[in-house]
């Protein structure tokens, strides 16, 4: 131990990751002062600027990090600014939200950067170890931040529930890595392969157990079905803002998480895990599609919608082609434009109307809010995959890559899926175009949301109204909101009409695992 | 010119949106009109002895999936582009006169309608192909849910609403452009063997596609034409979503969208899956004759003047579907000349129905009656639609269905036999129509108006359209005689490797 070395690190490719820790520190001060109520969602959407800023830079870097622990790719990184525009959108919608507010904004910012960082973490990383670090980091501040509404009990029924299950996940997920190493005497992702390539073990029952219990755990992460029940409860409980984020941005990183672990360190156990996950898929489409059906609540409906999207996106892993891995991140990416659109609105409609986030509360903008009412037609006709939008590239890439890599039956599948998702997509558009705006009811109360003249804002009767929510609003808060919506729609709808850009974008980062 | 064409009404529909409320109609209308005078710029540059693809554009679009920017037309889908940009021109003034509520919204959904159904004719690329097949519908989705008026619906029905409606009909047929979708990019995959490949002309011959592989994906294209058009069995959708539609919009929908099914299998079908159609010719044949038998008979039953069109159209869409799996040019130039015709006659036919219902108050037939009374120019008009609806001899339809008939007799005599059946039945329907409407005895509630001259001028073009077409539907035949001799190639040159053991299927060469 006579010459001992300091590690050499390389602080350029952990840029990102300083950027974010430094950035909680920061956030997190601001709210021991009593500053102005936008200084903490600007210093988070300053800290999250800095850190999408260097994660372009890094952007072609293929390195190892820190003993391998994380691998810099474009992958990690494409997972990585997903997860920071989404937490971006969070933040300006959780502005002004009443659950934000309590928890205090500086409290709130910060959670969301951990959460981001976790996501950076996890989408990076090549060794269990930081597999499962990056997934807590992940997982906790979401456990709070879903019950950060601590005046409505749905909120903590939803953060409660959410610990519960997502413990049971870990807890899977752990005691699956233990097999792994066991059978393989490495956390390592390569050494992991190469052990279980070598050694013979493909067939080994420990090794198999392990890999059905990290898919398992990762599957309640995701909200894949049959592991998915928690989901519509925690979406519909959640503080809208933090439904929002959960369902972009956690797919985003675990997806990218899922298919690194498999397709690298359990490669050589393919033709297992292959026809497993394919049915994790099929199971997924066809229950989130028909669970959706019946739903009144948009909030438990995109959750529904989200286990249906989510066994397409693994089709993208089942393949385990590298066509498979672009459409994957491809359709993240799209996901997430979308998904964000339509959040956008449930969050300005739950302000405005009475009705929270039943479906009843969309009626008529498209008459009386047509900002608002594009947005989300937009935002649906992409998630059914219609043509004109990104969610039709999306869902071309992803087909073709099951008829490349020989699961075309997965591909009918999700066509199948996509044509029940209509029924309850269409549904939504009808309420949107085809219904006459209800009455408005006119009480005394203060707008909320910088409510047009056509619909005075009331304060919900879900909602007990918090000293914070009371307060007169800046008009410009709601033109932030709004044209948050409008931006992901209109992105929505050039990466349908001109994909190039994202395709390119997704083919550097699904390549960077040399399949 | 061409892609100036197929975006012209979409950039007008988008301009339409940010004029003042009184101008959109008008700018809407203008697009069409130039779109109109495009296309017939087309026309007259068209190289009528080329079988191939004219004013082709060829770009890479989304080069990593192999998808590609192409565009062009031929001797098929010339006829189908200048009809759609004639209903549409109709269509779009008809509503610019009338000024529906929410124009902004109604002429922008009107704009994509239209680039979209211009570009399924003009796609090159199947996927391309798929990609504004898809697209079609969601305009028509809003159109329809949202312009559209509740129906009584029959005795027992209960009332039909717009909403559930249109729902039932996008998800119909997006069922069938679903599968299709799928089973585009399979057939683009598996022939590619690697590289993904999608255009027409190199998919065309259907020798990179086992026969196993052209077999499922035939039938996965097969539903969405099928739907489509509607034929029978599908066609689930086609009353509720007929009795609903703001009638401009349907004139357009019925006189186009459905076109754009057969089109698909003359244009992708035959060529690319040319083992798969001989082996399906049969059922594809009897699906037809089902459709031209069911129609007839529900056209003569229906009280709803709406549902005699539409029914009406399931007949003529089963014949012009008959006409194409004769797997003969003859056969085939008929169905794309019906096509035209069909067309063509049913969009004066939808505005006159508005009128109707403006002096009825409503489309049911038995409380119509002597409205020719004092409208003897609105009783002319209607009556040229009726004679060429029910192919009148000395009507181009006549002449469609002649050629129809004539390469199915050579082909397959019994459906032949079948099919002329109904023709006779159309007369009845189509008379029918006519004679409750404008004869009988005058309702006291009805009132005699007539047609003012801005709806007569419309109406008069499309009839003098059809007069036009009957005095020379050489200007069809001959044009797309050459195309669909290059579409059916094909199918007739691997026929004798597919069906050698049977030689009655095998079409006999060329006729001529």
């Amino acid at each position: 131990m006579s010459d001992f070395a300091a590690p050499t690190i390389d602080y350029a490719g952990l840029s990102p990751v300083i950027a974010l820790t430094a950035g909680i520190c920061l956030v997190l001060l601001v709210g021991l002062f009593r500053l102005p109520h936008w200084v903490a969602p600007a210093k988070t959407l300053g800290v999250l600027a800095v850190t999408a800023g260097l994660c372009i830079w890094q952007w072609g870097e293929n390195e190892d990090l820190v003993e391998s622990a994380l691998r810099l790719d474009e992958l990690g990184l494409a997972a990585s600014l997903i997860a920071i525009f989404a937490a971006a959108v969070t933040t300006i919608l959780a502005m002004r939200e009443p659950a934000a507010e309590d928890a205090g904004q500086g409290a709130f910012g910060a959670l969301l950067l951990g959460s981001v960082l976790g996501m950076v973490l996890l989408a990076q990383a090549q060794n269990l170890l930081s597999f499962f670090i990056g997934l807590e980091l992940l997982s906790i501040p979401l456990y709070v931040m879903c019950a950060s509404a601590i005046r409505r009990e749905r909120s903590l029924e939803s953060g409660l529930k959410y610990l519960v299950i997502g413990s049971v996940g870990s807890a899977t997920l752990l005691y699956g890595f233990a097999l792994l190493y066991g059978a393989s005497g490495s956390t390592d992702f390569g050494e992991i392969a190469a052990a279980l390539g070598e050694g013979g073990q493909a067939d080994d029952t420990l090794v198999l157990i392990g890999t059905a219990m990290v898919a398992v755990g990762l599957a309640f992460k995701l909200s894949l079905a049959p592991f998915h029940q928690w989901t519509p409860d925690v979406y519909q409980g959640a503080p809208t803002p933090v439904t929002a984020f959960m369902a972009v941005a956690t797919k985003a990183a675990a997806f990218i998480a899922l298919a690194r672990l498999f397709e690298v360190a359990l490669g050589p156990l393919t033709d297992d895990w292959q026809p497993a996950l394919a049915a994790l898929a099929l199971i997924s489409i066809v229950v989130g599609n028909i669970g959706a059906l019946g739903q009144d609540s948009l909030k438990r409906l995109l959750g529904y919608s989200g286990i249906a999207q989510a066994g397409y996106m693994l089709a993208g892993v089942v393949v385990a082609n590298e066509t498979g891995l672009e459409a994957l991140v491809f359709y993240l990416a799209a996901y997430c434009l979308m998904n964000l659109a339509i959040f956008v609105v449930v969050v300005v409609r739950e302000r405005e109307t009475e009705h929270g986030d039943d479906i009843s509360a969309l009626e008529g903008i498209g008459r009386s809010r047509p900002a608002l009412a594009w947005p989300v037609t937009i935002g649906m006709l992409a998630l059914a995959g219609l043509p004109g939008t990104s969610g039709f590239i999306g869902k071309l890439f992803l087909i073709e890559a099951t008829v490349e890599g020989d699961y075309t039956w997965l591909g009918v599948a999700i066509v199948i899926g996509t044509m029940v998702s209509l029924a309850y997509y269409l549904r939504v558009l009808a309420a949107v175009w085809m219904r006459p705006e209800p009455e408005p009811v006119q009480t005394p109360l203060p707008a909320i949301a910088g409510a047009s003249p056509q619909a005075p804002a009331t304060e919900g009767p879900r909602v007990t109204p918090s000293p914070a929510s009371e307060r007169p609003l800046g008009a410009g808060r709601c033109v932030l909101v709004v044209g948050a919506g409008v931006v992901c729609a209109v992105a929505t709808v050039a990466f349908g009409v001109y994909p190039d850009p994202l395709v390119d974008w997704a083919t550097d980062a699904g390549s960077s695992l040399s399949l | 010119m061409l892609q100036v064409m197929l975006w012209l009404p979409l950039a007008a529909g988008l301009l339409a949106c940010l004029v003042a409320r009184r101008l959109t109609g008008w700018v809407a209308a203008a697009g069409a009109l130039g779109t109109l005078a495009l296309a017939v710029g087309i026309l007259i540059d068209f190289d009528s002895a080329s079988a191939g693809v004219q004013h082709a554009v060829d770009e890479d679009w989304i080069p990593d999936l192999g998808v590609r920017y192409s565009l062009g037309v031929d001797g098929i889908s010339i006829f189908l582009v200048l009809l759609t940009a004639v209903a549409w021109g109709a269509a779009t003034f008809w509503s610019a006169i009338r000024m529906p509520e929410r124009p902004k919204t109604y002429f922008l959904m009107m704009g994509i309608a239209e680039t979209a159904t211009l570009g399924a004719f003009l796609a090159q690329d199947l996927l391309l192909f798929v990609l504004f097949f898809d697209l079609m519908l969601i305009p028509f989705y809003f159109l329809f849910g949202s312009w559209g008026t509740e129906h009584p619906g029959r005795p027992g029905e209960g009332t039909i609403r717009p909403t559930s409606a249109t729902i039932k009909m996008v998800i119909y047929t997006l069922v069938g452009s679903l599968l299709m979708l799928a089973g585009a990019i399979a057939a683009g995959v598996i022939a590619g063997e690697g590289t993904p490949v999608f255009s027409m002309e190199e998919l065309r011959g259907g020798d990179a596609l086992s026969e196993s592989s052209q077999r499922w994906i035939f039938w996965f294209f097969a539903a969405a034409f099928l739907v489509k058009m509607p034929a029978f069995l599908v066609h689930g959708w086609m009353p509720d979503a007929y009795r609903v539609a703001p009638l401009a919009a349907l004139a357009v929908f019925s006189a186009v969208l459905s076109k754009v099914g057969a089109y698909g299998f003359l244009r992708v079908v035959l060529p690319i899956f040319p083992d798969a159609t001989l082996e399906f010719q049969e059922v594809l044949l009897v699906i037809a004759l089902a459709s031209i038998l069911y129609g007839s008979v529900m056209a003569f039953t229906q009280t709803s003047a709406r549902l005699v069109a539409g029914y009406s159209s399931v007949a003529q869409l089963g014949f012009i579907t008959l006409g194409v799996f004769a797997l003969r040019p003859d056969g085939a130039d008929g169905a794309v000349l019906q096509m035209v015709n069909h067309g063509i006659v049913i969009v004066p036919l939808m505005l006159i129905l508005v009128l109707l219902a403006e002096r009825t108050g409503g489309d049911d037939i038995t409380r119509m009656g002597g409205l020719a009374m004092r409208a003897p120019v609105l009783a002319t008009l209607f009556l040229v639609v009726t004679m060429a609806l029910l192919a009148m001899p000395g009507s181009a339809n006549f002449i469609g269905e002649f050629y129809i008939l004539n390469g199915v007799f050579q082909e397959k005599v019994v459906f032949a036999l079948v099919a002329s059946v109904a023709i006779a039945i159309a007369a009845y329907y189509a008379l029918r129509l006519f004679q409750r409407a404008m004869h009988y005895r005058k309702r006291d509630d009805v009132e005699s108006r007539e047609i003012g001259w801005r709806e007569g001028g419309i109406v008069g073009g499309l009839v003098a359209c059809i007069v036009a077409l009957a005095f020379y539907p050489g200007v069809v035949l001959e044009r797309s005689d050459e195309s669909v001799k290059e579409q059916l190639g094909a199918v007739s040159r691997s026929a004798p490797i597919a069906q050698s053991d049977d030689s009655h299927f095998r079409p006999q060469g060329n006729p001529e």
